[in-house]
Formats: C-alpha cells, sequence, structure tokens
C-alpha cells in the first residue's frame, strides 16, 4: 500500500478518485499479481447489479485512463455493461470503448448491437450518440456497418442526427479512405441541408475527405453564405476558408487593375536584379501590359456573388472569437478590392488585447499584411508600441509590424520609441531593434544618417550583444555609400581590440578588407593584430582574415606581403578544412608563381568587385503567397493536408454554376423532405419565434430569392444566346436531357451540354459570346446587386419585426392578454386596439376610399369568375386615379413565348381579408395554346400565406387572361417564390411587394390622425426633409404621387371642425394620409408638410418602424423625382 | 482536427491526457519539454512548434500548458482559441483553472472533453449546453449523491443543442428574477520618464450575470454610443439591430457571460488617474542605487483611487532593497526580482510615497535601463470613457426582473517608463 502510494507521488499524479490502490500503472513494471487483484476488485464491482458500484468502478477506470495508465486488460468486464441503464455509466462505458476499441477490436463487436439498436432508437439525441459512438469506434471490420448507419443518419429528420452523421465521416474516412466516393455522395448530400447546425460540420467533413471537389460548392455557395451568421463559431472559420479557396477559383481579381500598377511602380526593384532577370522582367512586363490594356478594355465588375460572400462575413469581424475574426480578415484580404480591406484592420488590432498565444499568431498576419498593404495599419501604429512586460516572441513581431509601417512620416515617431527599446534588459529584443533601425535605415533614405549616428553610438554600448549586433548592421548600411563614411570604419576598426563576438569581429574585418581604399593606414596594421591572434579567433573571423589579408595584398602589397605569407601559413595548417582550402584557393589566386594559370590575372576583379549592397528584407516578405491565417503560413512551410490558395483564373468561370435548382430536389426526395419540415417544425419555430439573430428559415429563402433573381437575368441572356445557335442542336438537347436523368430544367444545363459537346471552334466562339453577354451581364448584374443589397438588408430587418409580429401572434394564441409592446404600460391597451381594429376594419373602408369604395368584395370574386375572358379593363376601372405600375413576373422569351405581368390591384382580398391581391396577367405570344396555367411548390417565409389563382385551363396563342391570387406578406417586403407551371414547363418566378403595397387605405378625421399621431412618436416616428420637385408643387401632384407610391386614403384636412376654431388657411398646407398594414393592421400614418420654394418634410408614424423606414424612402423618391 | 491534448505542469509532469483520435505516445511532448527548457520564462515558449510528424499549439494558463497535437493543416487561432475556450469551461465549473482542481475533478473534466471535441472538432461548446449534460459539482450535490449514488451526469438530454438559441439551456427558473451588468474599463498607457503619455487607450467589457426565467429578450441600450468605436460581441447579441439602431438586443446565456468587449473610439482624450513621479538610481560606484515613488491623484473624475499597486521588474544585479513606504507594504522577491507595493487606498491629502535604497551585486555594471512601473488601480462607480447604460428593457417574460448596472474602472496595461 505505501510504496504504491509513493509510486503515485513520484509520478506526480496522485488524485483523489481512484487512490491510492487504483491508481497503479501495470505496464509501468509493477507486479502483476497485485495487480490483477486490484482490477478484480473493479471487475467485481462491474459485475455487481449496483448502479452506483458500477459507476463508482467506471469513475476509476477513466482517471486511470486520463492520467494515461493502461486499463485495456479490463475490457470484458466493462464492454458487458454498455446496455446499462444508468445514464452516467453508460456514458464512462462509451468513454472507455472508443479509448480502447482499436485494441481489442473482437470483444469491441460484442458493443456493436447496442449502438446499431440505439440507431433506431425514436429520440434524436439517442440516435446521434449512438452514431457518435460507433463511428468513433476504429474497428475496421465494422466499417459496412458505419457507412450504412452514416447514410441512413445524413436523410434523418432530425438536423442534429445529421450533423453528427457529418461529424462521422472524416472518422470513416480516415478508417477507410477506399469509402471515400460513397462518402462524396453523403457530403454532397448534406451539403444541400439547409440548417445552420450542419453547414458547418458538412464543410468541415468536406474539407477533410474532398477539398479538391470545389465543384460541389456551387450549388450550395449561396446558401452557404446566407446561413453564415447563423452557424457555430467553429462552423463558420472552417467555411469561411474554404469560401476563400473557392472564391479564387471562380471570380476575378478585383484588384487586378490596382496590381498592375503596382508592379509598374516597383520598378525600383529591378535595380538590384541580375540582367538576366531584368531582361525576364521586361518580358513580363510586356506581358503584363498586354494584360493591362485588356483589363482596361474591360472593365472590371464584381460578380454578386462575390459581393454576396464580402457583405455576409464583414458582421463576422464583430465576433468574440479570434479565430472567427482571423478567418474573415484573411479572407478579405486575399478577395476584397484593395479599397476594401482596411475594415479588417481595427478588428485585428483588437485582438491584440487579447491572450499572448493570439497575439503571437494574429502578429505574423499583421505583419505579412503590413508588406502588402501598410497603408492599412498605419492609423494603429501606436498600438503595436511595446510593453517592457511582453513575452519576448511578441516584441519581436511588434518590432516587424512596425518596421514595416515606417514611412517618411512616422519615421522619427518609431526612431524616438526604438530608443527606448534600446535600453530593455531583454538583449534578444535589443537586438532584433537593432536590425529593425538597420531596416528602416535602407527603406528611408532620409534618415539613413541619423539611424547610422545612432547606431555608432550604439558601439560604445557595455553590453556585446549590443555592439556586436551593431556592428553587423552598420556593415550593411555602409555598404550602400562606403565612400562618405569613412570615419565610421575607422571607428569600427578601433573596436576590433574590444569586440569579442564572432560575427561582429568578421563583420568589421570584412569592411575594412572591402574598403581598405578608405582607410589605407589603419588597414594594415589591423591585419598585423589580426595575424598574432589568427590562431585564437574562431573560424568566420579566420576567414575573414585571410579575406582581408588577400585583399591588402592586392592593394597594397608592399606593405602586407609578408603578413599576408604569414597568416596563409597559419591558415595552412588549421584544423578546420575550409579554412585550409580558402588559404590554398587564395594563395593561388593572389601570389603569382610560374605554375598559377590565367586566373591570377583576374584576381583584382575577383576580389575587389563592386558588390551589391544587401537588401534588408523582412522575413515576412512574399509569405503571403500562404493562404494567412493558416499554419502553414505560420510556419512558413506547407503544413500537410494544406490547400494552396488558388491563383485567380484569368476568365471567370461560368457563374450560373451557382445557380439553385430546386425542382431536383422536389422530385427525387420530396415527400420525405416534406415529412421532415414537418416534423422538424415544433422544434424550430419555438425558438425561431424568440430568436432574432438565428433566421435560418429566413436567410434559407434568402438565398433563394437572391439567386432566383439574379438567375433571371442570366437564364433571359442564355435564352436568347440559344436561340441564336439554336440551329441543329435540338436533337443534342434531347440526348442531353435523356443523359441528365430526365431532369425538367431551366435553360442552363442544356447550355452547358452543348459548350461541352460542341468542336473546340465552337468552343471558341461560344466563350467569345459569353464574354460580350458576359460582360453585358455583369453590368445588369452589378445593378441588381445594390438594389438587391438594398433589399437583402431591409429584408433582414424585417425579419426581426417579423420574428416579433411571430411572438405577438404566439402570445395571443397561448398567453393571450399581456405581451409587452415596447411600453409596458400601454401594453393592454394596445392588444385591445388591436383586436378592435380586426373587428372595425372593413366596414369604414369603403366608404373612405373612393377609389376602392365601388369594388366590393363580392365584384371581385366575380371578376375572378370573368378573368378567363376579358380583364384587361379592370385594373384601368378599379384604379383610376393612379395608373397601376405592373412589374413582370415572367419574360416573354423566358417563359417561351408566355409573358406574364403582374400588378397589386389594391382592392381588399375576398377570400382573406389578410392578403395582398395581386393580379396576374398572362399573354400567350407562343404559337401553341397554353394549357392548365396554375402555380406550385410555393415556397414562403415562415408565417407567409398564398391563396393560389385557380387554374387556367386553356390559354390559346396570341390571347390574353387575368387572374388574381392572394399573397400575406405578413408586413414584410420578402418576396413569394413559386413555380408557374403551365402542362409541359415550370417557371420559377417571385412576387416582391413594394412597401407601399403592403398596406390598405383608412378613413381617418385629421382629429382622430393627430390623436394616433401622438401616439406614435419617439422611435415610431421617422421624419425627412427634402425639395419637392418644381413638377411636383400642387397639391393634386402630391397626393398623386403619395398615393402612386403607397396604399394609403387622403385624410380630409379641416373637415373636423368640433376641434378647432376657424384657422385661417394655413400657409404651408399640410397632407395627411392614412393606412393600415394588411396583415396587422398596423396604423401607417404620413404627414407631408410643404413650405416655400419646393421645401417639404416628409413623416411617417408607424409602430412597424421597418415599414416606416421603407416607405419613407419610397415616398421620398416619388416625390422628389 | 486536435488530435490528443496533454495537460502538462510547470515542473514539467503530464498529469491529464486525451486522445480524440488515435492514441499519440506521450514521446510528442518531448519537442515541447526542449522548447521549454530554452525558453527561460514559460510565456517564452512558442505557442506553434513543428515536430517531424506533427505539430504542437500549446497555450499556458494559470500556470499550466494545454498542449494539443495536430496532424494537418488548421488554422492555429482556431486551436488556441478552443484551448483557451476548454479552459474558460474549467474555470467555469470549478472556479479555477489549476492543477489540483483539476486532477480533483479528473472524471468530470474527461468527461467535459469528451463532450467538446468530437474527432477533433469542436462540438459542444457553450457552458450552458455543456452544463445541461453535466452537471458542475456543487457542495450540496456531491453530499446528496454520495448519499443516493446520484450522479453528476444529466439524465436530462440537452436539447440547447438542438435549438437555434444554443447559448441558453431550456428551462431556466428563478424565484428571483436578476439581470446584473458590470461595465469594466481597463485603460492601457504607456506614460513617458517625464509624465507625457505616449499612448493609451480604453478597452471595455461587459459582463453580464443574468438569472432569468423562461426565454427573456433583452435590450440594453447606451445614452452615448458613439463612444464606442469597435466591439465584439457574444454570439447572442443581434448584430443587425446593433447595426441599425445601436442596442444590444439578444437572448441572454444563462448565468454569467461576457455580452460585449468594446474599444473607446480614440479621438477621444483619455483621462489619466493618477501621476507618478520616480526617480531610481543606479550609481556607478558602490554598487547601490536609490528609489523615490510618489503617487497622486490626476483626473479621478472625484471619485477615489482604490486598489492601487506599482509592481516593478528590477534588473537582474538588484540583490535586495531597504525601502519604506508612507503607506500600504512594500515586498521584494529576491528570486524573480520583483518589487511590490501595495498601496490600497490613495488620499489625495497624504500622498504615498516609498524611498531607499537599492544594493546590488558588487561588480556588476551598472544597469543600462532604468525599470518600468507598472501600475494597478480601481475606481468603483466610474466609467473613465464617460460611457453610460441608459436602459434595459425585457420583452417576452411576463415578471419584472431586478436590474443593475455598476461600473469599475481599472488600470489595464499601464505603464511608466522610467
Amino acid at each position: 500500500m505505501s510504496a504504491s502510494s509513493a509510486f503515485n507521488d513520484e509520478k506526480g499524479g496522485s488524485s483523489s478518485v481512484g487512490e491510492p490502490e487504483y491508481g497503479h500503472d501495470p505496464a509501468s513494471g509493477g507486479i502483476f499479481s497485485s495487480d490483477y487483484k486490484r482490477h478484480d476488485d473493479l471487475k467485481e464491482m462491474l459485475d455487481s447489479n449496483k448502479d452506483s458500484l458500477k459507476l463508482e468502478a467506471m469513475k476509476r477506470i477513466v482517471a486511470m485512463i486520463a492520467r494515461g495508465k493502461n486499463a485495456s486488460d479490463l475490457f470484458p468486464a466493462v464492454v458487458k455493461n454498455v446496455a446499462c441503464k444508468n445514464i452516467e455509466v453508460k456514458k464512462l462505458v462509451y468513454v472507455y470503448l472508443v479509448r480502447y476499441a482499436e485494441e481489442q477490436q473482437d470483444l469491441a463487436l460484442l458493443s456493436i448491437s447496442t449502438f446499431q439498436r440505439g440507431l433506431k432508437d425514436p429520440n434524436q439525441l439517442i440516435r446521434a450518440s449512438a452514431l457518435r459512438v460507433l463511428s468513433s469506434i476504429r474497428v475496421t471490420i465494422i466499417v459496412p456497418i458505419m457507412m450504412l448507419a452514416i447514410k441512413e443518419a445524413a436523410s434523418d429528420m432530425s438536423p442534429y442526427v445529421r450533423k453528427t452523421a457529418a461529424h462521422a465521416i472524416p472518422k470513416l474516412y480516415s478508417l477507410d479512405p477506399e469509402q471515400k466516393d460513397q462518402l462524396i455522395e453523403v457530403i454532397e448530400k448534406l451539403l444541400a441541408d439547409k440548417t445552420t447546425l450542419v453547414a458547418g460540420s458538412v464543410v468541415m467533413a468536406f474539407e477533410e475527405v474532398c477539398p479538391e471537389r470545389i465543384d460541389l460548392i456551387h450549388k450550395n455557395y449561396r446558401k452557404l453564405c446566407n446561413l453564415l451568421i447563423d452557424v457555430e463559431e467553429w462552423g463558420q472559420v472552417v467555411i469561411i476558408n474554404m469560401l476563400t479557396r473557392y472564391a479564387r477559383t471562380q471570380f476575378l481579381n478585383p484588384n487586378i487593375n490596382e496590381s498592375l500598377l503596382e508592379e509598374g511602380g516597383s520598378g525600383e526593384k529591378t535595380f538590384y536584379g541580375s540582367d538576366d532577370e531584368e531582361d525576364e522582367d521586361e518580358e513580363e512586363k510586356e506581358k503584363k501590359a498586354e494584360t493591362a490594356a485588356m483589363a482596361k478594355r474591360k472593365p472590371y465588375v464584381m460578380d454578386p456573388d462575390h459581393r454576396l460572400l464580402l457583405r455576409n462575413t464583414k458582421p463576422l469581424l464583430q465576433s468574440r472569437n479570434a479565430a472567427v475574426v482571423m478567418a474573415v480578415a484573411q479572407l478579405y484580404f486575399h478577395l476584397a478590392p484593395k479599397a476594401e480591406v482596411g475594415v479588417i484592420a481595427k478588428a485585428l488590432v483588437r485582438l491584440l488585447r487579447s491572450h499572448s498565444e493570439v497575439q503571437y499568431v494574429v502578429l505574423q498576419n499583421v505583419a505579412t499584411m503590413t508588406i502588402k498593404r501598410r497603408g492599412m495599419f498605419e492609423p494603429y501604429l501606436k498600438s503595436f508600441y511595446i510593453r517592457s512586460t511582453d513575452p519576448t516572441q511578441i516584441k519581436v513581431l511588434k518590432l516587424e509590424v512596425l518596421t514595416n509601417l515606417a514611412n517618411e512620416t512616422n519615421i522619427s515617431t518609431i526612431l524616438r520609441e526604438f530608443q527606448t527599446y534600446i535600453k530593455s534588459m531583454d538583449k534578444d529584443f535589443v537586438a532584433a531593434t537593432i536590425q529593425a533601425i538597420g531596416r528602416c535605415a535602407t527603406n528611408i533614405g532620409e534618415v539613413r544618417d541619423t539611424c547610422l549616428n545612432g547606431l555608432v553610438q550604439l558601439l560604445s554600448n557595455r553590453d556585446e550583444l549590443v555592439v556586436a549586433e551593431s556592428v553587423v548592421v552598420i556593415k550593411k548600411l555602409l555598404q550602400m555609400q562606403p565612400e562618405k563614411h569613412s570615419d565610421i570604419i575607422k571607428h569600427m576598426a578601433k573596436l576590433t581590440d574590444n569586440i569579442q563576438v564572432p560575427m561582429a569581429r568578421a563583420s568589421i574585418l570584412w569592411l575594412i578588407g572591402e574598403y581598405c581604399e578608405h582607410v589605407p593606414k589603419i588597414a594594415p596594421d589591423v591585419l598585423r593584430k589580426m595575424a598574432k591572434s589568427f590562431t585564437n579567433e574562431e573560424d568566420i573571423v579566420k576567414l575573414q582574415i585571410i579575406n582581408l589579408a588577400a585583399k591588402l595584398y592586392l592593394t597594397n602589397s608592399k606593405q602586407t606581403k609578408l603578413l599576408t605569407q604569414y597568416v596563409l601559413n597559419l591558415a595552412k595548417y588549421d584544423q578546420n578544412y575550409d579554412i585550409r582550402d580558402r588559404a590554398r584557393f587564395i594563395r593561388q589566386l593572389i601570389v603569382p608563381t610560374e605554375k598559377s594559370g590565367a586566373l591570377s590575372k583576374y584576381a583584382k576583379k575577383l576580389f575587389l568587385a563592386l558588390k551589391p549592397a544587401p537588401v534588408l528584407e523582412s522575413p515576412f516578405k512574399d509569405r503571403d503567397h500562404f493562404q494567412l491565417g493558416s499554419l502553414s503560413h505560420l510556419l512558413n512551410a506547407k503544413a500537410g493536408g494544406y490547400q494552396e490558395l488558388p491563383d485567380w483564373p484569368e476568365a471567370a468561370p461560368d457563374p450560373s454554376v451557382r445557380n439553385v435548382e430546386v425542382p431536383e430536389w422536389t422530385k427525387c426526395s420530396s415527400r420525405e423532405k416534406r415529412k421532415e419540415k414537418k416534423v422538424e417544425k415544433p422544434f424550430y419555430s419555438d425558438s425561431e419565434g424568440e430568436s432574432g439573430p438565428t433566421e435560418s428559415a429566413d436567410s434559407e429563402s434568402d438565398s433563394g430569392s437572391g439567386s432566383e433573381s439574379a438567375s433571371g437575368s442570366e437564364v433571359s441572356a442564355s435564352g436568347s444566346e440559344s436561340e441564336e445557335s439554336e440551329e441543329g442542336s435540338e436533337s443534342e438537347e434531347e440526348e442531353q436531357k435523356d443523359k441528365k436523368k430526365t431532369k425538367k430544367e431551366l435553360k442552363k444545363p442544356v447550355q452547358e451540354s452543348e459548350s461541352e459537346q460542341s468542336s473546340e471552334e465552337e468552343e471558341r466562339k461560344h466563350a467569345r459570346k459569353s464574354k460580350i453577354s458576359k460582360s453585358e451581364s455583369e453590368s445588369e448584374s452589378d445593378e441588381e446587386d445594390e438594389s438587391e443589397s438594398e433589399s437583402s438588408e431591409s429584408e433582414s430587418e424585417d425579419s426581426e419585426s417579423e420574428a416579433e409580429v411571430k411572438k405577438k401572434k404566439k402570445a395571443a394564441e397561448s398567453k393571450p392578454p399581456c405581451k409587452p409592446v415596447k411600453k409596458e404600460n400601454k401594453k393592454e391597451k394596445k392588444e385591445i386596439s388591436l383586436l378592435d381594429l380586426d373587428d372595425f376594419d372593413p366596414t369604414p373602408s369603403p366608404q373612405v376610399t373612393p377609389v376602392n369604395s365601388f369594388l366590393s368584395s363580392s365584384l371581385v370574386t366575380d371578376l375572378e369568375g370573368l378573368s378567363l375572358s376579358d380583364s384587361v379593363l379592370a385594373p384601368a376601372t378599379m384604379a383610376p386615379s393612379s395608373a397601376l405600375k405592373s412589374y413582370e413576373l415572367l419574360h416573354r422569351i423566358t417563359g417561351e413565348g408566355l409573358q406574364v405581368e403582374f400588378c397589386f390591384s389594391r382592392q381588399p382580398f375576398s377570400p382573406d381579408a389578410n392578403m395582398v391581391a395581386v393580379q396576374m396577367h398572362f399573354t400567350n405570344n407562343a404559337s401553341a395554346d397554353a394549357k392548365s396555367l396554375h402555380m406550385e411548390d410555393v415556397k414562403l417565409q415562415s408565417g407567409m400565406r398564398v391563396r393560389e389563382f385557380p387554374e387556367i385551363e386553356l390559354l390559346p396563342a396570341g390571347e390574353t387572361a387575368t387572374a388574381v391570387m392572394g399573397i400575406d406578406f405578413c408586413d414584410s417586403t420578402q418576396a413569394a417564390n413559386f413555380q408557374l407551371c403551365t402542362q409541359t414547363r415550370k417557371f420559377f418566378v417571385s412576387i416582391q411587394p413594394p412597401v407601399g403595397e403592403l398596406m390598405r387605405p383608412v378613413f381617418l378625421t385629421e382629429n382622430e390622425f393627430k390623436k394616433e399621431q401622438g401616439q406614435l412618436m419617439g422611435m415610431n416616428e421617422i421624419t425627412e426633409k427634402l425639395t419637392l420637385d418644381a413638377t411636383c408643387r400642387n397639391e393634386h401632384t402630391i397626393v398623386q404621387r403619395v398615393t402612386a407610391a403607397a396604399n394609403l386614403s387622403r385624410v380630409p384636412c379641416g373637415s373636423d371642425k368640433e376641434c378647432s376654431p376657424p384657422v385661417p388657411p394655413p400657409d404651408h398646407p399640410v397632407y395627411r394620409f392614412a393606412g393600415r398594414t394588411v396583415t396587422s393592421g398596423s396604423l401607417v400614418l404620413v404627414t407631408v408638410v410643404t413650405r416655400e420654394e419646393g421645401a417639404a418634410q416628409l413623416t411617417v408614424n408607424c409602430e412597424k418602424m421597418v415599414i416606416g423606414t421603407m416607405l419613407v424612402k419610397d415616398i421620398l423618391l416619388a416625390l422628389t423625382q | 482536427m486536435i488530435h490528443s491534448l496533454f495537460l502538462i505542469n510547470q515542473s514539467g509532469d503530464i498529469f491529464l491526457e486525451k486522445h480524440w483520435k488515435s492514441v499519440i505516445g506521450r514521446s510528442v511532448c518531448d519537442y515541447f519539454f526542449e522548447a521549454k527548457e530554452k525558453a527561460v520564462e514559460p510565456e517564452n515558449v512558442p505557442p506553434v512548434l513543428q515536430t517531424p510528424h506533427h505539430y504542437l499549439i500549446t497555450i499556458f494558463r494559470g500556470k499550466l500548458f494545454f498542449l494539443s497535437v495536430i496532424q494537418t493543416e488548421v488554422s492555429p487561432l482556431f486551436v488556441i482559441e478552443f484551448l483557451h475556450r476548454i479552459a474558460d469551461t474549467i474555470q467555469d465549473y470549478f472556479g479555477e483553472c489549476s492543477e489540483t482542481v483539476i486532477k480533483d475533478n479528473v472524471v468530470t473534466v474527461y468527461e467535459l472533453l469528451e463532450e467538446m471535441l468530437d474527432n477533433g472538432f469542436p462540438l459542444a461548446t457553450e457552458s450552458n449546453i455543456l452544463k445541461e449534460m453535466i452537471k458542475p459539482p456543487t457542495i450540496l450535490r456531491s453530499v446528496v449523491n454520495t448519499l443516493t449514488g446520484g450522479s453528476n451526469v444529466g439524465d436530462m438530454l440537452p436539447t440547447g443543442q438542438l435549438s437555434n438559441i444554443p447559448w441558453r439551456r431550456a428551462g431556466v427558473k428563478y424565484t428571483n428574477n436578476e439581470a446584473y451588468f458590470d461595465v469594466i474599463e481597463e485603460i492601457d498607457a504607456i506614460v513617458d520618464k517625464s509624465g507625457t503619455t505616449v499612448f493609451a487607450e480604453i478597452q471595455g467589457v461587459i459582463e453580464a450575470c443574468v438569472r432569468l426565467s423562461g426565454m427573456p429578450d433583452l435590450t440594453l441600450s447606451f445614452m452615448n454610443p458613439s463612444l464606442l468605436d469597435d466591439v465584439s460581441f457574444h454570439p447572442c447579441v443581434r448584430f443587425k439591430r446593433w447595426e441599425a439602431e445601436r442596442v444590444l438586443s439578444f437572448i441572454p446565456p444563462d448565468g454569467n457571460f461576457t455580452l460585449m468587449n468594446y474599444h473607446v473610439s480614440s479621438q477621444n482624450v483619455v483621462a489619466i488617474p493618477v501621476y507618478v513621479k520616480q526617480s531610481i538610481n543606479f550609481f556607478e560606484s558602490g554598487s547601490c542605487g536609490r528609489l523615490d515613488i510618489t503617487i497622486g491623484p490626476k483626473q479621478t473624475m472625484g471619485k477615489t483611487v482604490e486598489g492601487l499597486m506599482v509592481t516593478v521588474h528590477m534588473p537582474k544585479a538588484v540583490l535586495s532593497v531597504n525601502l519604506t513606504p508612507t503607506q500600504g507594504s512594500c515586498t521584494y522577491d529576491s528570486a524573480t526580482k520583483v518589487l511590490v507595493w501595495d498601496i490600497g487606498k490613495l488620499n489625495p491629502q497624504k500622498l504615498p510615497n516609498l524611498r531607499g535604497s537599492l544594493s546590488m551585486q558588487s561588480g556588476a555594471p551598472k544597469p543600462e535601463e532604468n525599470p518600468s512601473l507598472n501600475i494597478d488601480l480601481k475606481i468603483q462607480q466610474l466609467a473613465i470613457s464617460g460611457l453610460k447604460v441608459s436602459r434595459l428593457d425585457m420583452y417576452g417574460e411576463k415578471y419584472k426582473p431586478f436590474k443593475g448596472v455598476k461600473y469599475v474602472t481599472k488600470a489595464g496595461k499601464f505603464q511608466v517608463r522610467s
């Protein structure tokens, strides 16, 4: 007993658990019999019926494992408990299994059936944990079982189980790399998953198994970008790093023009290069000039997907996780246009406050960045100042950054800082500082002399290391302009008496030798002294003595001939063969004998050739060819598994590969998916209601809408193209279609296949064509991009408010009366008024809004019925005052002759008052009849609803038809996406409402208006000043424009006589408009106050701030146009 | 990603190991020990080491080395950040992160490590989720457990992992609902010998302690959010609300957490609360020196400066000191050459002074540099940047929570060069 505990102490591993008898390690040479005895005890405990005993035993065993002791002989006893009911015992058994299964494969198989059973458990967490353990057991024989389990779990309805499946993929891959192909299939499937939970894990699996299969990302690119902000931190890092590589292969270099300028400007560099290099450079330059000219011809336009990535990663710079911040920073560094990279500096500087290890890594990366983009960090110069308490490695890195940042303007401050550093007690740091001063001096000509003087002063420092380092640096500096500084050389010559550091001595000797004509008197004397101490010198010093001797012999042989002979003789018998070699070589060269060949004639040229001054370069130069933030970058060497950061492509690959085609999966597994969705709903919607930032569902369809709108333009482009090149490709088309699993798709794949199949020539033609069309479509898409960005911003805001709405709704369902609506005291009142309005609304609106008044709901239904025949007139009759703006839903060409437009008819949608009526106008321009026009596969944000229009059975060629559908947009401007189907084709379309259509007019008197307005002050009020257009200063136009922009009704002014005594007609007419949002019935109040000379003020009061802000924007636009 | 983890104490004993993939022998740590030998201070061990077959990424925390073994390319910060997260979790569970604590709770720590990583990739790192799966030890529970044979492992399955707000555990219930926020600001400064400020900035952090039932949705707004220059948030904060309205809107995790870190915009002049008059002289002959330090209040906004402390790392040659403080106590550790003068409260009427002689190793040359002084201080009820919380609103729950905000200003890396 006592012996064993003493042994424990020795190992430094005494712990309260498993102490003292069980802490002994049988493998460490203990007595076997006693071990078995002890383990018998544990076995007994494991075999007992009591869970508490089992638990105790398992705890001891795990403690042994934790301390690295061998507990493998307990395997049979432990594995029996794998089916134990007690959850803690079970967990510990799992821990044990995962640790030892590899060593005891046969026995481990006993446990497999338990896990297989677990995989079928109705509880998702049990399924997940079973899969986790099963896949962690590294037993080759169960590979097929694992494969099966992973495949099954990958289509599990629980996202958590799918996540676990993603985790299991790399485990299986490392166990049996031959499964790669099958695993890639699973990865592909999981990549298509739309939950944030899975995204990070599956990308991690992708990176480990098949990082080269970049093509798998195309379809999921936009989704990943949009989900990114809601993925957990660790997943974010992996995704961002992967997307950086992806973007490098798919998009064009945003800095293409600038980088050319840079190259051109840095012509200085070649100054140091040899002639050959220059030639090469010139060639290169020519090439670059060509490409530059090319670039000029075709201005760079950023791909919207490229922009999407930059935009969606930017907020993550605010992450608390340093790894995420670094990942975004490197993404921006590698992908962003030069002007935008600056945003990362602040975040990186922030990380310098973190743990020293984080600082270490960040500074390494900052050092690399400062070489390429110095300006970015210049404002933060002082953040890199060094504290005496910093660890040395941090100090050195900060010094590196400071040196890189030095320029003419800040050099004096930096040098002043350096001066304090030189006095530091940390000598390694001082040496680094001296090097840094040297580099500043070479880079910035103005301060060269100052630095040199400062360094010379350091030569009298008491610390030898400091002096030595200074000598080395001075040597380098002097090489730049030796003639000016012979006094310094003299001064240094004197130092040879004192300095003992070999490197410094060698440097001084080299200097004297090299510039002996500047110090003709001293040089021979130095050689004399050196000759005396030759035998006691270090090797590098000896070599330099020989060098010095040789040079002096050549320039001043009179004085130094004998000395040189002497030195060479000493060297001849040196112990070091390098020195002996050198001596022999030099003797042959410089001392002319009859044997010496032609070389000795050139001895002078050989030794006294003009040597180029060294370039003091940062060790971080050119490190940026490694992806920043990677291990390889840090080590400046390729680490295993490092994926090269590809160069930008010359021409961007086809962007349409990222278009998402939905029918594929709806076709194959629509039923499954739907089921899944239903099941997921409960726990998702639960949390969704409350969580603003995690709007996975929202962002999902965000991506959908984004891609759709983008694809719209592309489709149209490709459509026109295919028209041109239609000749004879149709049959190919057919074939191709068959090959591709007879997908019903848009044009895109056809186009692809065409280019695949067509001959090279055609390909070239294609390329040229697509270039042209690309540049067109790019410019288009750029515009789109802007609008997209706007809308997506507002969308996201919306979604928050949506969440609020949902909350309210839920509250109304679950705990009816009290849900805080901003102000707690008004809570109840508001709630009531909301309810009131719902009941109240329909009645007043017909009276008030004259425009819509005669359209009773019944009429609408009538119209719906009539729609087949001829209702082109309908919009005209419905909205006489403001011509309804119609929007294109399906273009004639995209729709293969079918053209669809829609407008918001601004009439109550009779089947459901909470829906916005959308009037669709179909025109069949094709030569054939279109049959059974209907909607399918409606994709909506949660909460949104759609009432489909009745199917149009036949639309003869050349005819038109009208139908009305209702959409509940949930008071958001998010698009409703659906497919418009004919008998033969399906078209993806989306309807996105302008904010002004999300409301319906209500009648309010001026007094009511003012009262309501009074309650919607503060945050709910948005005011904007504007100048009215000259054409828009009369009452009529103002009213018309406002009502055109938003579905509101005018509040008659002064109609309420009770309130106010007769007022003189106001100088500044005030126009008031009122409405309620369609879904929630929140009041929307708009006031336009006009002043002199077209000055005006627009005020919008709305409980929904998002709607308010957007409405202000829209009305402002309408009034100022 | 992370292959294995070794916990090593300062004397070089490996006292815990965990492997997430195949077992890697302890000998891999030898490369680390080699590097540790070379570096004099433990802080100076390079965080990333390359060995023939592996890469070692190490952090030094609480006098312990967390050494992780990596085999392939990985973002080093990813690993470093994760190792710190492990240390944070241990601290969160057991109150501190030290060798004794880990050894005492070795099974729990091991279970935690098991849950935090799966195959070397982070799985559950949110403290709220982990606590649902593995209950942190409390005295009461350990007593109950020994009596009933109960366990520390939650028998409930962690539902947090499934939700979209993974940082909050479900079914939180308190009788006293309270939410406290500590606004802690630190002044980082380098002050010149002459008393001019070379560099100063304010870094702030808002630490929250939220114990609210259900699913509260909080909104914290500031009187002067424009002060904040750079911010970083806990994942719970809705970034878009911040962008649009400059308010912090979030569903908090349960318990203690760091809500945000911020940096005060550099345009604002930083108030330096104290001034230091010092003279440290070493004499060429006689191997001795003199030291005289006085501290006085400068810009304290009318508050008292507390917890004042001066730390000086003396040159190696200083053998001992003979100093008398007018206030507080002064100690000198001749092994580490660290002089600590613990002053306490700063009395503006009677300024604290430390004066006396330093005795040096005879024959040693006069030190080149005078050591710099590191100042520690604390001012209660003051955020030196002037940042003020304007209000805290709660939505989503009916009860009225008890709310509180506390301000503290501290010295961060406050250094006076001499």
